[in-house]
């Protein structure tokens, strides 16, 4: 599904990303841990496309296509999805606009019929109970005056909304507190699939509790420096970063 | 507004009575070109006007050529020519395309955008006189509608002829003929606009509008309309000017006067998209409008709602004089210049009764090299006691050329008046942009969103059916301004 070669990514003339490789295969959930400054959003941004982060030698293959050729939005209606770090606010943009706008970008870039108000509502209510979202939701402007658990659910409504095939979650732990974290992971872990991969980036180990990994890497100092099972999370948990060059 | 042998014959007679004459050239179906008090007369007596409306309108004239044109507004163009300028022009249908097949291509698209269909195309682009012939029997079949609850809504020149008592009880009461450079000359030389007087206590059972009209009015860029709102009367009026002009910096200079009696309300809506000159500025209308309501009446209420995308330079502040005791106005506005549009657009609320309250709520927005300005007087005379306002002024910029810039006026001689003011301005976030696509929305699809989430309380203000083309509006005119 995911093939990241020998990247090297440079933001304003820094090189943050030193020759990273990763492969992640249909259906498998990959944990992408490291601690601060190791380039963990640098990934994640990079695999969106998002402008100014300069890619300098390498390749990415997505599906067999040069993903880094795509724009942003090309990469979304392929089933590329971003979990946020910092979800971004709009203001004066409905939930229910933006998501009704987004769904029918991408369902118009694979070919599909756009969704009537109808079916769009009964699309978004099923992932709402889902998440233990209410309608509201939908009414308020996207992300404004969210508390961060809000912010967080609202990026697993939309993933599961547009149903994506690769699924990057930048710290989507970040600023969650157990039951907020619980119930995201519940979330992530309902759309859990054959045909979707998924890579979780994470500081902390107490997320890959609650998702469970197939595969954990290790990201310091620009690179994958240890690849293993799920025990490699409670390993570093115990051990900390500091052997990978870095305080934890 | 096609001249017919009728008109011919007119001009020939008129012709004749002035020496000066007139060129009547049936190919080109206008009068000659330049201002002078002939043209006036011309116009006054194609018109069939009574004596004391000609008699104001050279009143005007000659109070014109003793005034200068307005240099205070942020905006910038040559000096313009007025003699060189038609000031009574009807369409000219030979040299109008015959079919759709002979309307620029681009035309066609830019109302494809708009969603308005093909029947309706062919409306705008001026192709079909009859058909526009038919838009204006449209509002005449309202007419029939109106009357039966004793609405008046007609062309300004049949009130004149069949209610000349109301006209000249209000016309020039609101603008006086003196008002201001552009607003005099309008006096001098108004060929169309509307008249709408509603009795004591009647709320109009529907929208009235101006959308159709426009397009008939093609060449005549001097509408004048007045809106008369007795005590307890409620109207809501739609004014969209959505037909693209193609014209060479062509001046357009309406006044429109609103008068609200005791409890009376008048909601006024425009939909602004005259033709804004291409990439590098060429071309475009300079719509230079005088729009003031007066609330009269105790209680009366008067709100106007703006939308101008189009016209290379706008230049227009539709104000509010709040006379009545407990009277209130309301200004909600989205200016939006690209490319080289200019805009400095504002309001004025002139508050001189007690207890009166007003709402400014404007958002400016910004891009290419648009450089748009918000001006606005709020002004708290010595008698209103308890005067409140509030002005929420909001500024949006995408790239780095444009600009955008507000200049407040704050005057308050009461010291019981209450005065707020505020302003933002914001950069479309590069964060907010990356955030849409990576939701598979492209850029453009990405700004009109940001943009139409930043105009929503103004577009909230609109009718149902405009806001939907504005939100349109919104994102055809900053097509290109990203990327």
């Amino acid at each position: 599904m995911l093939e990241i070669h020998d990247l090297h990514v440079s933001v304003g003339g820094a090189e943050i990303l030193k020759g990273l490789s990763l492969n992640v295969a249909a259906g498998e959930v990959h944990a992408v841990m490291g601690p601060n400054g190791s380039g963990k959003s640098t990934l994640s941004y990079v695999l969106a496309g998002r402008p100014g982060y300069d890619v300098t030698a390498g390749t990415v293959r997505y599906k067999g296509r040069d993903l880094l050729a795509m724009a942003p939005e090309e990469r979304a209606a392929a089933g590329v999805f971003l979990a946020f770090q910092y979800p971004v606010e709009l203001p004066g943009v409905s939930g229910a606009t933006f998501l009704r706008t987004a769904l029918n970008a991408v369902r118009k870039a694979r070919g599909e019929k756009d969704l009537d108000a109808m079916q769009f509502l009964k699309a978004v209510r099923e992932r709402l109970r889902s998440l233990s979202m209410t309608e509201e939701t939908l009414k308020r402007a996207l992300n404004v005056g969210f508390s961060g658990g809000e912010k967080k659910r609202n990026e697993m409504l939309q993933m599961a909304l547009l149903e994506p095939d690769l699924a990057v979650l930048d710290e989507t732990d970040s600023g969650l507190d157990i039951d907020a974290l619980k119930l995201v992971a519940d979330g992530v872990n309902a759309l859990r699939a054959p045909g979707r991969a998924m890579l979780v980036i994470t500081h902390y180990q107490r997320l890959l509790s609650h998702i469970v990994p197939d595969r954990v890497h290790v990201l310091a100092r620009g690179r994958i420096q240890r690849s293993g099972g799920k025990e490699l999370a409670l390993e570093l948990e115990a051990r900390g970063y500091a052997e990978f060059g870095h305080a934890a | 507004m096609a001249l017919d042998a009728g008109t011919v014959a007119a001009v020939d007679a008129l012709a004749e009575r002035y020496k000066y004459g007139f060129v009547t050239d049936i190919e080109q179906e206008t009068a000659p070109k330049g201002l002078n008090e002939d043209i006036i007369r011309f116009i006054s007596a194609k018109k069939a006007e009574p004596e004391w409306l000609l008699a104001w309108r050279l009143k005007a004239y000659r109070h014109w050529l003793e005034m200068r044109d307005p240099k205070w507004a942020r905006v910038k163009h040559p000096p313009i020519d007025f003699q060189d300028a038609y000031y009574y022009a009807a369409p000219k249908t030979k040299e109008g395309p015959k079919s759709l097949d002979e309307v620029d291509p681009e035309l066609l698209r830019t109302y494809e955008k708009l969603g308005i269909p093909l029947h309706e195309h062919e409306i705008l682009a001026g192709v079909a006189v009859d058909a526009v012939f038919d838009s204006v029997s449209v509002a005449t079949t309202f007419k029939k509608k109106l009357e039966e609850v004793g609405v008046i809504f007609c062309a300004i020149s049949e009130a004149v002829q069949k209610h000349p008592e109301l006209v000249r009880r209000y016309l020039g009461t609101v603008v006086p003929y003196s008002d201001n450079f552009y607003a005099t000359l309008n006096s001098a030389v108004f060929t169309d606009g509307s008249f709408v007087y509603l009795p004591k206590g009647v709320r109009c059972p529907m929208e009235l509008s101006t959308y159709f009209r426009i397009n008939a009015a093609k060449t005549g860029q001097f509408e004048r309309t007045l809106i008369i709102a007795d005590a307890g009367a409620h109207v809501s009026y739609l004014e969209g000017c959505t037909a693209p002009m193609r014209d060479e910096n062509q001046l357009h200079a309406a006044v429109v006067e609103l008068v609200a009696l005791d409890d009376a309300e008048i909601k006024y809506s425009t939909v602004q998209n005259w033709y804004p000159g291409d990439a590098e500025g060429r071309g475009g209308i300079y719509n230079f409008v005088t729009k003031r309501g007066a609330c009269r009446g105790r209680h009366s209420k008067i709100s106007w709602t703006q939308v101008e995308t189009g016209s290379a330079i706008t230049w227009k502040y539709p104000s509010c004089i709040l006379q009545g005791e407990g009277s209130s106005g309301a200004f909600y506005s989205i200016a939006i210049v690209n490319n080289r549009q200019q805009a400095d657009t504002g309001t004025k609320m002139l508050h001189i009764g007690r207890n009166t309250r007003s709402t400014i709520v404007s958002k400016g927005i910004s891009a290419g090299r648009g450089q748009n300005t918000y001006r606005g007087l709020v002004r708290m005379q010595g008698g209103a006691e308890n005067a409140r306002n509030h002005t929420r002024c909001d500024s949006l910029l995408i790239g780095g050329a444009c600009g955008a810039h507000t200049v407040p006026y704050i005057e308050s001689k009461n010291p019981t008046a209450r005065v707020e003011h505020e302003a933002t301005t914001a950069r479309i976030g590069e964060d907010q942009l990356f955030y849409c696509r990576q939701r598979g929305l492209d850029e453009e699809q990405a700004v009109s969103l940001i943009v139409n989430g930043f105009c929503k309380e103004v577009l909230q203000e609109l009718p149902m059916e405009f806001a939907v083309e504005a939100q349109k509006l919104v994102a055809l005119s900053l097509e290109g301004s990203v990327g």
